[in-house]
């Protein structure tokens, strides 16, 4: 048995269990054989009995294994890991929105429909787009369902030979994944000097295959890409359309739009910007904004308001690209995301942003004293640092740096991305952190930095305090094992049904 | 901080040029303190009434029975604030959750190797469709129509995106997949994948036959098990025992809230020779340097961000939380828990079953084997029924003329162990009234 701090393994729910150690949640059935034919029936359950106390042991001690933000800093870069304020959470698990079936008639689910249609009319104005559906799951599905408008509007408009996507070198991985999804060719745009798109460099690539062009602004770099709406004024100009990534909008609020950059569609991961927790990897939440050109082609459905403030679902829009999921919206997380603007407002949400980039450009300076900081000028929300130097001269990496912060108890920032940056280390620290907890990073990494020039090999020993040291990747990918199997180790349950 | 920054105001530093600053004013919903968002947040409850019903629905998502020790753990700080595992050594116990996911779910399906989710059942359902095109290189699909015709929707979504076209094989007189007609179709060796759902939309079993799996293999198409309620694989054969060689599920019922659609937890289960065009995050075990047992993300140059373009799935974020509050809940559960909620489901669903047939007019469509859901033929316009029975407090199902304009009659009703005889009475009684006043319409 481990203790919070054991470094001893904790066994698989499988591994644990006994016959006769069911919890009686529900009253003893019948034989299934009295209900279904033998041809339909299953003859073997190969799964455990356990005792709540032991589940609630397992789980409680596999998450004294994990590191969230309630534990401490998480500065990871384009990731916006905030505080997740627990009233969301409180509000999202009231019964009334909680047990609600997606096929209640609309009449009985008004509450649940004005939620979102005041997310919906909400997130329009901040981000200056005609209209969003809160259909997709996440920034990624967000980000095929824009391309996929892109395809059917220039399918109608007769421009089919428009099949080319251009994604800047800086770009989240999923842009140019999507894109494929469409069937759509990548053409991927190198970052000037200056860490930006240049209008020079994109007018050369720009034609009439144009179909796309995706941009994240600001970038993944943490710089604002200053002549963005030269770059869409020359996109427009050849017949383009603009897509704007949303990952990063948390440092633009209530300075400017993806509306007023000139994009005509966007998506926003209100489990960044809006505080909706990340649940170690989802669920997400990724709203998709458009232009009023493009209102039509959104997914099934649209929640409509009558003059009346009587609010539906509408699925009758023939222009739709379709549905993107098996029910309308992730519901619970819409709820969290209203509630979250409720908190702040127009002015709240500004001041989000103000405090987003003071603390990452803090960081910035202090940590320019002893890290390379390759674009050497004020960032928004994030920015990145290189340990090139430090790889040169003592053989310390970037992921180096990175184990060793976990000693200290901190997560370690993005690595290796943007791809454009060597030895990268992305660094976001949100608007939620306080000084003091900048200066405890700061110091940490410093001290890191230190060791990696009189003591680099216990940076290659790190992490020494955490529940395993460094994980061998390679094993896990040259033999696979993705899942426990029945009969391999001690596990006592029957497998056979009685 | 501004002084260490070498700058005067917030404004200098978050300035942007002129020709993009933000000039109209905003109108997003007004700043309350935290008491009043949770009075404005009552208003809303308020007008949902609909989870106060007697409620007949299911058709993809179910209300079962959550033990609270579910949210008492997976409401954890350290599981509900941490990001996707990356950094392996301080996330040790949220893989490892992972991977037992991963196990659970292939031991429910029979299969080999399973993801650590996808956004929903009707997104795995598209993303098991692009697996099989990629492997077999055919760009058409076939799904029986009695697939959830929202999860044939998405498909369609997925596969306009990919210029690949879906065929529908229809249903027969048993609220079955017609396999005659789907064995004619696969013979032309050109679909990648035949799709079938069971429980199918009707809630019958539907799987394919030795003779039809047979000339599935013949025609080198691969044949996809849709799940949407994931209990019943409690009950029924795994999708392996008819030759499933990909599984797409939603495991909603599994503790996850119905929330008005989501977030849900789709997952994909496949047979070992898929597993370089499985899509989403792989947990594996390995160790570490000191070897001991470790967990992490594997396989990831299958993925977006190493393979951008040439990926052949985007998806990044997935719904890890949901998937971890399913393995909580199939841990308490275990597997006397899942046995004895399915026989419930079995014999509530029967309950309700004879109750309605009992009602003048009004029949049990099809004698197909089903879970814990199935059609009922009321005579009259279905619509028309549901409203009256809805006036009387009842939502007594789903409408399957939406869908299906041969079944304009027809309703999909759904019991679970959470459905009471008070319940089945109320609906019994309530119909027959309805009845009489839309037959005579």
């Amino acid at each position: 048995m481990s203790t919070p701090t054991s470094k001893a393994s904790e066994p698989l729910i499988f591994e644990l269990g006994q016959e006769g150690r069911a919890n009686r949640y529900v009253e003893e059935g019948k034989p299934l054989k009295a209900f279904l034919p033998e041809s339909v029936l299953r003859d073997d359950l190969p799964l455990p009995d356990n005792s709540e106390l032991d589940v609630v042991r397992h789980y409680t001690r596999l998450s004294q294994r994990t590191f969230g933000i309630d534990l401490g800093f998480y500065p990871l870069g384009s990731c916006t890991m905030k505080y997740n304020p627990r009233v969301n959470d409180a509000i999202a698990s009231r019964p009334e929105f909680a047990h609600l079936h997606p096929y209640t008639p609309d009449e009985l689910a008004q509450g649940a429909l004005q939620v979102m249609y005041e997310l919906e009319r909400s997130l329009s104005s901040l981000f200056g787009m005609a209209a969003f559906s809160l259909n997709p799951s996440a920034g990624a599905h967000a980000e095929l369902g824009a391309l996929l408008i892109a395809k059917k509007y220039f399918k109608e408009r007769g421009e089919t030979q428009r099949d080319k996507v251009i994604v800047p070198d800086t770009a989240h991985g999923t842009n140019p994944a999507s894109a494929a999804m469409c069937g759509f060719k990548v053409i991927s745009l190198p970052s000037n000097e200056r860490g930006r798109v240049g209008v020079e460099e994109i007018r050369a690539i720009l034609g009439p295959d144009t179909a796309v062009c995706m941009m994240t602004n600001p970038n993944t770099l943490g710089l604002f890409e200053d002549e963005i709406a030269r770059i869409a004024a020359a996109v427009h100009e050849a017949g383009g359309l603009m897509y704007y990534d949303g990952a990063n909008a948390n440092a633009i609020m209530g300075y400017t739009r993806p509306g007023d950059m000139g994009f005509d569609l966007m998506h926003l991961n209100t489990h960044k910007t809006f505080t909706i927790p990340h649940g170690g990897g989802g669920a997400g939440h990724g709203p998709l904004g458009v232009a009023a050109h493009l209102v039509e082609y959104l997914p099934t459905p649209v929640v409509t308001a009558s003059p009346q403030l009587t609010f539906a679902l509408d699925f009758d829009r023939p222009k739709s690209i379709g549905p993107m999921r098996s029910f309308w919206s992730n519901f619970a997380h819409a709820v969290r995301a209203l509630a979250y603007l409720y908190a702040n407002g127009a002015e709240g949400l500004k001041r989000v942003s103000q405090l987003a980039v003071l603390n990452a450009n803090y960081l910035r300076v202090n940590i320019a004293e002893f890290l390379d900081t390759p674009y050497a000028e004020v960032c928004r929300h994030e920015f990145v640092a290189s340990a090139q130097a430090l790889k040169r001269d003592h053989g310390v990496r970037a992921l180096d740096l990175a184990k060793a912060l976990l000693d200290y108890g901190y997560m370690a920032p993005t690595i290796y991305f943007p791809l454009i940056v060597p030895e990268c280390l992305m660094i976001e620290p949100t608007e939620t952190e306080s000084k003091e907890t900048l200066d405890g990073f700061i110091a940490a990494l410093g001290e890191i930095v230190e060791q990696a020039k009189n003591n680099p090999q216990a940076l290659f020993d790190a992490p020494v305090t955490t529940v395993v040291g460094r994980v061998d990747e390679t094993r896990a990918a040259r033999q696979p094992d993705l899942r426990w199997r029945p009969g391999r180790t001690t596990g006592s349950f029957s497998e056979k049904d009685d | 901080m501004l002084g260490a920054i070498g700058i005067g105001t917030l404004d200098d530093l978050l300035r942007v040029p002129d020709d993009v600053a933000l000039k109209a004013k905003l109108e997003v919903v007004p700043a309350l303190p935290e008491y009043q968002i949770q009075r404005r947040f009552d208003y809303f409850a308020e007008k949902n009434p609909g989870v106060e019903y007697r409620s007949f629905l299911g058709a993809g998502s179910y209300r079962h029975y959550a033990p609270p020790a579910i949210a008492a753990l997976a409401m954890r700080g350290e599981f509900l604030t941490a990001y996707t595992p990356y950094q392996a050594e301080v996330s040790q116990g949220y893989l490892q959750a992972i991977y037992e996911w991963q196990t659970y779910i292939c031991l429910l399906t029979g299969m080999d190797i399973a993801n650590a989710s996808v956004y929903d059942g009707a997104t795995a359902l598209a993303e098991a469709a692009i697996m099989a095109l990629g492997t077999t290189g055919r760009h058409k699909i076939l799904a029986s129509r009695a697939i959830h015709p929202n999860y044939r929707g998405v498909l369609r979504t997925y596969c306009d995106g990919l210029d690949v076209s879906v065929d529908e094989i229809p249903f027969d007189e048993n609220g079955t997949t017609d396999l005659a007609a789907l064995a004619g179709a696969v013979e032309r060796n050109e679909y990648a994948a035949v799709a079938l759902q069971s429980p199918n939309f009707f809630g019958n079993a539907d799987t394919l036959t030795q003779t039809a799996l047979e000339a599935v293999k013949r025609s080198g198409t691969i044949p996809i098990a849709v799940v949407a309620e994931a209990l019943s694989l409690s009950a029924f054969a795994p999708p392996s025992s008819w030759g499933a060689q990909i599984v797409a599920g939603e495991a909603q019922s599994f503790g996850v809230a119905q929330a008005y659609g989501g977030p849900y937890a789709g997952f994909i289960a496949s047979t070992q020779e898929h597993l370089r065009r499985i899509p989403g995050r792989l947990a594996g075990k390995t160790l570490d340097n000191a070897g001991r047992t470790a967990y992490v993300l594997t396989l990831q140059a299958r993925e977006q961000h190493i393979r951008r373009e040439r990926a052949t799935s985007n998806i990044c974020t997935n719904q890890a939380h949901c998937a971890l509050i399913a393995t909580i809940y199939l841990a308490l559960m275990g597997k006397t828990g899942l046995r004895d909620a399915a026989a419930l489901n079995l014999a509530r669903s029967r309950e309700l079953a004879s109750a309605v047939a009992n009602v003048d007019g009004v029949k049990v469509k099809y004698a197909a084997p089903f879970f814990n859901e199935f059609v009922v033929d009321v005579g009259a316009p279905a619509g028309g029924v549901l409203s009256s029975l809805q006036g009387l407090g009842i939502l007594g199902g789903v409408d399957l003329g939406r869908w299906y304009p041969e079944l304009q009659s027809c309703i999909l009703m759904t019991a679970t162990e959470l459905t009471t005889s008070g319940d089945i009475a109320a609906l019994a009684a309530a119909l027959d009234g309805a009845i009489n006043v839309h037959a005579h319409i």
